[in-house]
């Protein structure tokens, strides 16, 4: 009886799972000394989280161990299982792969010190060792590594053993007070607007950073709010879902008027930061929606998308520019659209025609050397009499609205621009997605022949999304030459179209929304290829960050931030199919007749 | 009247003849059923008949017209569908999304229409809704109410088999070509589809070719049989005297592999 019962026990706390711990640390070890010698430490230590304890930089290498920690004690829990009950175990198991985790970075600074790699690893330095040291000798500096390292893989550990609610709390306030320390540039230029600069006066060191004093505010703000709102916003949202459907439809008018207002207004209440990181936004998301009929409706791997761009850009500029060398008719800027629009379409047909008759990767393969080809000619000397090679086109004017003049010294003109050819981006990807042609779309998307066979006409309909995408490319074009002022064929590297790509598919493949919020997070806030984000200091780590999250997205959540829901079916097909079979709506054959 | 004649049609893949000289016709109103061994060809018959592989030799007419040359949309238009034997649904999209997108080559409306939503298109989506439900009602209520809004996925296997059905009958076919469409299905649930084939003649008016290795179902179900074997045409005429035509049972008998299981089907 009693050996039973012993049994049982045992299996249901079973002992650290000595591989998997052993595998995160191992990779804990790695990422800290990759992070530590792709110079984030370094190239980070001058911005401060919270001056003067914590800088960026160290906060590049102190996030590690604790993640990993946490993820290394998570399980998946299926339906109808219950989930293991935590103990101690977990928190062991967190602070060794915390231990393992700074053990690496231990290594790496023995290593520094006793061997020089400067020649192929830059920042194998001397300011690396000492930084990593905390400036104290290097013994010391270990000790406190592999103390810090196991204190934060405990917490990470920790992080399952605590219950639900506390650690809700726990990742509210520690997340608040990073973005907020983050965001620093964008709040107070937001708060400057409304005339609060003394907010951010107040909480914000006077070289970037949170104070102490104003860490602690934030903390105790983003603990105490949830606590007073409490359960209301989601019970007002639970409200709204169970109206009646016409009710419903009011209410989210009422909200989309709202925030369509707050698009229109907010800008005006923001400074040029800000105003200049929204306008380079809506200019990726102009393209990302362009891309998003291509890639995500119609299954085509574009990976020339800069070519309409560039077309788009060129073209405003010649038509516009008094300095443009060839052809100069100076048109204003709204006609110069018309034809821009038009001859982008045809641009998209005759790179399309011979390109569409390609599937899969040869397709993705041609369109690169497309994007490519159309760079070379705007920058070649055979045609530098009419887009002036090298030296690109320059002096392009603005948009002249009557009131006012959209250029680039005037960014929020630019933003709001933008605002209006995006809603009819939005509006166009909208109707067409849900529409015969969409539909079409889809179909060749799941299986070209099949499609075919059913009566689609594949070479025209793919044709025409690889149209449509290029004459919302052509607008992001336009706005740019006007906003920008000059343009040059270094403007339309291959990398931007790779970057609208990973726009694309970290936002969620085929989803509108998911397509913005992908813009709002890349390009707002890591940056676009030349323009600066939100993280300004990230800068030279953008492509590294870039990388990395779209191997992670690619690991954890294929079907992006704000996933499509055809898309999730197709990647996710087995947990949709026990969904089903969980609620009973699997479908199962006819028994056989008994007789 | 003859809707389909096929004439000396041959298609080499490589130096294997896949079909040879092969004569065949359907009249209109007519339900033809394709059998042989496997390997006869019949599938690639189907493929070239809906254009996805081209004739090395010899000609298509349908209704008068040749089909050479034609793509497999163009050919569709003009009024044959047909279902896959390893069933290729648009897995992701809806049912309804399933038998909509088929009736494409049906429907005009472009992009202006959708942009502008003009009255036209709303009317074209309705109607195109409209007749995706009632292709799908032919099935009973196994596609329709909740299901219309699911994934293709969750059906069930003869489920998809019916839905490549209405899907094919969702592009208003005059011809239908069905491969295999009792594959994989129990004994009740094929007599219940024997019967849906002579409803689909009789109420849709459909002419049909089917190729079908369930001699049951081609017994009860076909004016006439044609047996195709190494890319000929062995055999045709009323099933009892296909069955019992030696050549059929040498064809069929002859296989070491799998001879037993297709001897007992050819007598049943």
């Amino acid at each position: 009886m009693t050996a039973t019962s012993e049994s049982v026990s045992i299996s249901q706390t079973p002992g650290i799972a000595w591989r998997k711990q052993t595998r995160f640390a191992l990779i804990g070890a790695l990422s800290s000394a990759f992070v530590a010698l792709a110079g984030m430490p370094v190239g980070l230590d001058r911005r401060s989280i919270v001056y003067p304890v914590l800088s960026m930089g160290y906060l590049s290498l102190l996030w590690i161990p604790f993640v990993l920690a946490s993820l290394a004690g998570s399980e998946t829990v299926l339906e109808g299982m219950t989930a293991r009950t935590r103990g101690k175990k977990d928190l062991l198991a967190g602070g060794l792969v915390g231990f393992g985790s700074a053990s690496g970075l231990a290594l790496l600074m023995l290593l520094i010190q006793n061997f020089d790699l400067r020649d192929p690893l830059v920042n194998w330095s001397p300011q690396l060792l000492n930084l990593l040291a905390f400036n104290q000798p290097l013994a010391v500096g270990m000790f406190l590594w592999l103390a810090f390292g196991s204190a934060l893989g405990l917490l990470g550990g920790a992080m399952h053993v605590l219950p639900k609610k506390i650690r809700s709390h726990i990742r509210n306030v520690v997340l608040t007070v990073l973005a907020v320390s983050v965001l620093e540039t964008f709040l107070t230029d937001l708060l400057e607007g409304f005339g609060l600069e003394i907010l951010t006066d107040y909480i914000y060191y006077k070289r970037g950073g949170l104070e102490i004093v104003g860490a602690l505010l934030v903390a105790a703000l983003a603990l105490l709010v949830p606590l007073l709102v409490g359960t209301k916003l989601t019970d007002a949202k639970q409200k709204v879902v169970s109206l009646p459907a016409d009710e419903r439809r009011r209410v989210n008018l009422v909200l989309l008027a709202a925030s369509a207002a707050a698009l229109f207004v907010l800008p005006f209440f923001l400074g040029k930061i800000t105003n200049e990181l929204l306008a380079n936004v809506g200019l990726f998301v102009l393209l990302a929606l362009g891309l998003n009929i291509v890639v995500g409706l119609a299954g085509i791997l574009d990976l020339g998308y800069v070519a309409f761009f560039a077309v788009g850009g060129y073209t405003t500029a010649v038509l516009t520019s008094p300095n443009s060398p060839g052809f100069s008719p100076e048109l204003p800027w709204p006609v110069a659209l018309i034809i821009v629009i038009l001859l982008t379409g045809l641009v998209g047909l005759f790179i399309g025609a011979p390109v569409i008759r390609m599937r899969g990767d040869y397709l993705a393969i041609v369109t690169l050397g497309f994007g490519e080809i159309i760079r070379l000619l705007f920058l070649s000397d055979w045609l530098s009499g009419w887009f002036g090679g090298a030296q690109g086109i320059t002096n392009i004017p603005g948009v002249n609205v009557g009131i006012a003049t959209v250029k680039g010294t005037d960014p929020r003109s630019v933003f709001l621009l933008s605002v209006v050819l995006r809603a009819s981006a939005v509006y166009v990807s909208w109707r067409l997605e849900n529409s015969r042609l969409g539909r079409a779309w889809m179909a060749i998307r799941e299986d070209e022949d099949v499609a075919e066979a059913m009566g689609v006409n594949t070479t025209n309909t793919k044709l025409m999304a690889f149209v449509v995408g290029a004459v919302l490319a052509s607008f992001s074009g336009a706005i740019f030459s006007a906003k920008v002022g000059s343009i040059f064929p270094s403007s339309f590297l291959m990398l931007v179209s790779i970057i609208i790509l990973v726009v694309v598919i970290v936002g969620g493949m085929g989803n509108i929304t998911g397509v913005i919020v992908g813009a709002l997070v890349l390009i707002g806030v890591l940056g676009g290829p030349k323009q600066p984000g939100l993280l300004q200091e990230f800068s030279q780590f953008k492509l590294l960050i870039y990388g990395a999250l779209l191997v992670w997205m690619m690991l954890k959540r294929p079907e992006g931030l704000v996933p499509n829901v055809r898309r999730t079916r197709e990647l996710h097909q087995e947990e949709f199919l026990q969904d089903a079979w969980l609620k009973g709506e699997i479908d199962t054959d006819d028994q056989e007749d008994p007789q | 009247m003859t809707m389909l004649s096929i004439a000396d049609l041959s298609v080499t893949f490589g130096g294997l003849h896949a079909l040879k000289n092969l004569q065949f016709e359907v009249e209109e109103g007519e339900i033809v059923s394709v059998i042989g061994p496997n390997g006869a060809g019949k599938t690639t018959f189907f493929n070239m008949i809906s254009g996805m592989v081209t004739p090395t030799a010899g000609e298509i007419i349908f209704e008068g017209e040749s089909l050479l040359g034609l793509d497999p949309s163009q050919v569709t238009e003009r009024g044959i569908a047909r279902t896959f034997q390893n069933v290729r649904l648009f897995a992701n999209m809806t049912i309804l999304e399933n038998v909509m997108v088929a009736q494409h080559c049906r429907t005009h409306q472009k992009v202006f229409g959708a942009l502008f939503q003009t009255k036209a298109f709303k009317s074209e989506e309705d109607a195109i809704r409209k007749y995706g439900e009632e292709v799908l009602s032919f099935f009973g209520s196994r596609l329709v109410g909740y299901r219309l809004d699911q994934p293709a996925s969750v059906l069930s296997y003869a489920n998809r088999r019916r839905l490549e059905i209405a899907r094919a009958m969702a592009t208003r076919p005059r011809l239908l070509l069905l491969d295999e469409p009792v594959a994989g299905m129990n004994p009740r649930e094929s007599a219940e589809l024997t019967e849906l084939i002579g409803r689909l003649r009789s109420e849709w008016g459909f002419s049909i070719v089917m190729i079908e290795h369930d001699m049951s179902v081609v017994r009860d179900v076909s004016d006439r049989v044609v047996v195709l074997d190494h890319g000929e045409t062995i055999a045709q005429g009323p099933y009892n005297q296909v069955a019992n035509d030696p050549k059929v049972v040498e064809a069929y008998l002859g296989r070491p592999v799998g001879s037993e299981s297709s001897t007992e089907e050819i007598r049943p």
